[in-house]
């Protein structure tokens, strides 16, 4: 693979998949001490505090 | 090791080390805790910081939030010289080792299956942007007439400022709907050389601290050996179309893969 130019990852771009992606574990068995749905809400409560939500172009087709 | 359990990703048993250098979330390296056929990399995370109350509180400080982020990243990071990892959600902890052992065992054979399904594969994460000052605009309709009429001094009938606004507004709305398209055929393209897909919400500027305006923010699933080709038919589409950007980002760990397919 050609070395492709690696700037500084830009914290949006990885909150996008800390915070959205990544396997979620659920269940008695694990502690489950982080509620990240939750504070993703708050997050974006934040957000959307700086700006307008911008609406997606077109529903998610995934 | 004392403390919570701070876990970052599942893999296959593998034989490199890690970086002797490599820290974790909270400064400890990360070590690997193997179960049957399956390693967890964790790390021991103090209570104070990573119990659920100061965990809850801390990921709204955006600050400690960057941090444990980066430094989450950087073992993911340094996992993908070695194996394909299966990356957890950020913020997942255990009470101990058992705790971990019994998730592993649990979860074994959706373990083993997505294991299988990323192995070789990376992501690559594609943005579109409307450049120009159609993006701006929609903030703020009137802004330019602002400055060329008003500000200027120059006399401006109410009808002409009507029909100045309602041209813009008009540019604007036809340069947002081809940037949507131009986006929706890049998507369809990408995706029809990529395993997989998923679309991303769109970045806010304040947020990402980028210009225009994100239309498209998308990941793919492609194998390593592909990637070459994948990233060369991205490349080409930069410059297509006057007033757009397309940004390239990874090659990441596949996080937005890592769950069940919907």
């Amino acid at each position: 693979m050609t070395v492709i130019e690696r700037r500084e990852i830009a914290l949006v771009d990885l909150l996008d998949r800390l915070l959205a992606g990544g396997v979620v574990i659920t269940g008695d068995i694990t502690l489950r001490i982080a509620d990240v749905d939750l504070v993703r809400i708050d997050l974006n409560a934040l957000i959307s505090s700086v700006n307008a939500q911008v609406p997606a172009p077109w529903g998610d087709s995934t | 090791m004392t403390g919570l359990r701070y876990v970052y990703a599942v893999c296959r048993p593998f034989d490199a080390a890690l970086q002797s250098q490599l820290t974790g979330v909270a400064g400890a390296p990360p070590k690997l805790l193997h179960h049957r056929g399956l390693v967890a990399v964790v790390s021991a995370v103090p209570e104070r910081d990573f119990a659920e109350e100061p965990l809850r509180a801390h990921l709204e400080d955006l600050d400690w939030l960057t941090a444990t982020a980066r430094a989450h990243q950087g073992v993911i990071d340094a996992l993908t010289t070695v194996t394909t990892p299966l990356p957890l959600r950020l913020g997942t902890v255990f009470r101990d080792d058992s705790g971990v052992r019994m998730m592993l065992e649990a979860r074994e054979g959706d373990f083993l299956r997505t294991l299988d399904r990323l192995a070789g594969r990376v992501e690559w994460g594609v943005k579109v942007y409307v450049e120009s000052a159609a993006g701006e605009s929609a903030e703020s309709p009137q802004g330019p007439d602002t400055e060329n009429g008003w500000a200027a001094g120059k006399a401006m009938s109410g009808r002409d400022y009507l029909r100045r606004r309602s041209q813009r507004v008009k540019e604007h709305e036809s340069g947002l709907r081809k940037a949507e398209e131009f986006a929706e055929r890049l998507h369809e393209m990408l995706a029809a050389h990529a395993e997989d897909s998923r679309l991303h919400a769109p970045q806010s500027a304040q947020l990402s601290g980028t210009s225009g305006r994100n239309v498209l923010n998308a990941a793919y699933l492609v194998p390593r050996a592909q990637s070459e080709e994948f990233v060369e038919i991205v490349d080409r589409t930069k410059g297509e179309m006057p007033g757009i950007r397309v940004e390239l980002t990874g090659p990441w760990a596949a996080y937005s893969f890592a769950g069940e397919k919907p």
